[in-house]
């Protein structure tokens, strides 16, 4: 398996989902090598060889989000080792090089593939090493760059990934639909699987004093609490939660918005809300992960995800998961899985703003949504991800 | 002699459209919306008449002049009349022909297909009349048998019914009522001298309704040979097979391509190629069969879903607490004599609108399956909610 993290060295929710689809592939039975592009302690990691390609620590540590934006190639990566920057592309040269140097001694019976980043090593073992190829697709370009066109070297990247690969897992339909109508990929190459919440998602735990008594004194003074979690970047729509926020606060005064994250639109979502006049109704939390994170969930009661494109949404499963009531765009693939929810198109603010209203001044809206939740949200599971991947793997084995 | 109630339902409800809470107090129009949406009145009705409402009356009106012993019964909404006078008039003449035949008969109910009766008894005799009024008016006729909305029935509708002297009532044949007995009778509803309870043969009915485009059904595909042995089997036991369903059944919940239309002309022939065998309407299944025992039924019991409740109606908190907001208004909307408000949340009685905040079966991840003109039972319920305020708006005005 060609990886690029895993938790808790990841800056999102790649390293979270490639780590769940290991462990439920190895309960099956799968023997993995995952090939991981630096080198960090992994020991309480037993159902699978990990390999460290480089002898760098994780960079993410230095880059918030190195790899997930569209400006990724001219941004250099600074190496704990070597005390000066290492281009990501050169992280990836190495990678393929140890993929080449591995296959020469190993015959694996399938690639598995996670996103570009690992594409070209996939496509060396396909072509030189004739072992068959999954590639499996948790964004495209096209996503992180808000369904615009990205950059050339990713998108021709993926492109012939994408081509070279015998099977396409996708994590929704959305990504299906974007694959066979950007890159022109036959549909009966994709299969869908969508993800599940991180198995080891704590469910119980107790509120950090702090958060606590700040959103539960607002409460307790009947504000309502929205939020969303996620990068600050194009792809995730937050301006217009955040246009939509002031159209709702002028209706009901008593909303509270927390943008809990961080990223390139900072700044802009800062003004915004001074401009909207609604600075004083408005919580930035900065980058926030483990138990902050699980704080701000708690505390919520409606969880936006405002994505202009989604491949998945794996903050709407965890909101869902402590109660949250989601309003979710139908541009995000969770949206797909998830019927009790209210659903809106990134760019009606207005009917977003309505949703938050109707959230936030009727109970009984807000109990059906999530007690209705409650029944639906744990329907898909690893286990049946890592089984639809069997199945995927024999089926091209013996093509 | 063995004869037939072919008993055919006619409603289409004035759906409410996607109301938000920035139109309330400012816009007070409900229920026009955008011909394109998906909850446009006009299109829907429009689509229907096309494929069901046309065809089914031509084929109706056929037999008419073909079989001098074929009937129908028709229960017609005031709600679908509306809509008809002004979309597709011609529909109203063509039925206003079939009355005339003097063999489609009418049955009553209420104007705005409406659950009134369990919520107030002054709203539910209101609506009644209108729709006895509207049905007299239009066609010339008086309905003399009931047939409560969604045929919901218990012993207190059908005292009811005995007390307005109505000749007959419409239930369901569940057998938590027939308790072993045969649907194939007429029956007296417990304490009523008068009226007379029709049950629906669910069995033979569902196999038209629900069943007939089933693949998966190990009796598809349906013939009318096939069905009009089920018939004749079913004759055994009681002389009146009661085949109650929805008119949209045929063209709309059974498509014309699946041979529904060809099926029931062919059962309709065949039925009546033997000199013993009829077809009734509801009135004359009441005047010609003696009843052969008493019913009681103290609970409710519909014809939707495996429940035979009203629980599609009426069981979750949204739909609860909706329902009691909009009767809880009652009073006050009356008191306004304001003739178009009380319109407005007359309409709003209507039962098809807590069906759309139906969650039943919205959980089962089954979304395709699940036909309704909102996006989910939970923005039906916002626009209801949203619309009731503005009503609200509106009294204190």
């Amino acid at each position: 398996m060609l990886g690029w993290e895993l938790p808790p060295h990841n800056s999102g929710g790649l390293g979270v989902a490639c780590l769940n689809i290991a462990e439920a592939l190895a309960n099956e039975g799968a023997k993995i090598d995952f090939l991981l592009p630096f080198n960090e302690d992994y020991s309480n990691i037993n159902f699978m060889n990990i390999l460290p390609v480089t002898n760098h620590i994780h960079f993410s540590q230095f880059v918030n989000d190195a790899y997930s934006s569209s400006k990724i190639n001219p941004k250099n990566i600074p190496s704990h080792n070597d005390g000066y920057q290492i281009p990501i592309r050169n992280i990836q040269k190495k990678y393929c090089k140890y993929v080449i140097n591995y296959l020469k001694n190993h015959r694996p019976d399938v690639v598995h593939a996670h996103d570009w980043l690992t594409f070209e090593a996939g496509i060396i073992a396909k072509e030189k090493f004739h072992i068959p190829l999954v590639a499996h697709v948790h964004a495209t370009e096209f996503d992180r760059a808000g369904m615009h066109t990205g950059n050339p070297i990713i998108h021709e990247i993926e492109y012939k990934g994408l081509v070279a690969a015998d099977r396409i897992i996708v994590v929704s339909n959305i990504t299906k639909r974007v694959i066979h109508e950007k890159y022109h990929i036959p549909l009966e190459k994709i299969e869908v699987a969508y993800n599940s919440l991180d198995k080891n998602y704590n469910s119980t735990y107790i509120l950090d004093n702090n958060t606590r008594h700040t959103l539960e004194n607002l409460k307790k003074q009947g504000f309502t609490i929205v939020s969303t979690v996620g990068r600050f970047t194009l792809q995730k729509g937050m301006p217009n939660l955040m246009k939509a926020a002031a159209l709702a606060i002028s209706k009901n005064p008593k909303l509270i918005f927390i943008f809990a994250g961080d990223g390139e639109e900072r700044n802009k979502l800062i003004e915004m809300s001074a401009e909207l006049g609604i600075s004083q109704n408005v919580i930035f939390t900065g980058f926030i992960r483990g138990q902050k994170l699980r704080d701000i969930y708690a505390a919520t009661d409606i969880f936006v995800m405002s994505s202009i494109s989604e491949p998945f949404g794996l903050t709407a499963l965890e909101a869902a998961h402590h109660g949250d009531t989601l309003i979710l765009t139908h541009q995000s693939g969770v949206s797909e899985i998830i019927c009790s929810a209210l659903k809106y198109n990134y760019w009606d603010i207005k009917k977003l703003a309505a949703e938050i209203l109707a959230v936030s001044s009727n109970p009984v809206l807000k109990e059906s949504l999530q007690k209705n939740l409650k029944k639906e949200h744990c329907n898909y599971t690893w286990t049946n991800l890592a089984k639809k991947c069997l199945k995927i793997y024999s089926q091209v084995v013996s093509d | 002699m063995q004869g037939i109630c072919l008993y055919l339902h006619m409603h289409q409800p004035i759906r409410y459209r996607e109301y938000s809470v920035f139109d309330i107090a400012n816009n007070h129009n409900y229920f026009n919306s955008e011909y394109k949406s998906r909850e446009s009145n006009e299109q829907i009705f429009k689509k229907v008449a096309t494929k069901s409402y046309h065809p089914m009356l031509n084929l109706i009106e056929k037999n008419i002049k073909k079989y001098p012993n074929f009937k129908v019964s028709l229960s017609i909404t005031g709600t679908w009349l509306e809509q008809a006078k002004k979309l597709d008039p011609t529909l109203i003449t063509q039925i206003k022909r079939l009355v005339k035949s003097g063999r489609v008969e009418i049955l009553g109910e209420t104007y705005y297909h409406s659950l009134a009766f369990f919520f107030n008894r002054a709203e539910f005799n209101y609506q009644v009349q209108k729709h006895k009024e509207a049905i007299e008016k239009t066609f010339n006729v008086t309905p003399m048998v009931f047939r409560n909305t969604e045929l919901a029935y218990n012993d207190k509708i059908a005292k009811w019914a005995n007390t307005k002297k109505y000749k007959g009532i419409l239930a369901e044949g569940w057998d938590k009522i027939l308790k072993g007995n045969s649907p194939n009778y007429v029956y007296k509803p417990v304490g009523c001298a008068k009226t007379r309870l029709l049950l629906k043969n669910y069995r033979l009915s569902d196999d038209i309704a629900f069943r007939f485009s089933d693949q998966s059904w190990r009796e598809w595909p349906l013939t009318a040979d096939k069905y009009l042995k089920w018939l004749q089997k079913s004759c055994k036991k009681g002389n009146l097979i009661n085949l109650f369903m929805d008119f949209e059944t045929f063209g709309e919940h059974q498509w014309k391509e699946t041979g529904i239309f060809d099926f029931i002309n062919s059962v309709i022939s065949q039925w009546l190629s033997e000199p013993t065998r009829t077809f009734l309407t509801a009135s004359e299944a009441c005047d010609f069969m003696k009843p052969v025992s008493e019913i009681s039924m103290p609970s409710t019991v519909t014809w939707a879903d495996s429940e035979r409740d009203l629980s599609a109606w009426l069981a979750n908190s949204m739909q609860k607490s909706a329902t009691k907001y909009l009767y809880s208004l009652r009073n006050k909307v009356l008191k306004t004599k304001d003739q178009n408000l009380i319109r407005d949340w007359r309409l709003l009685t209507t039962s098809d609108h807590p069906y759309s905040m139906c969650t039943k079966y919205w959980n089962d991840g089954n979304v395709h399956a699940y036909f309704s003109a909102y996006e989910s039972p939970y923005e039906s319920f916002i626009y209801f909610m949203n619309i009731l305020r503005d009503i609200e708006f509106r009294i204190k005005k």
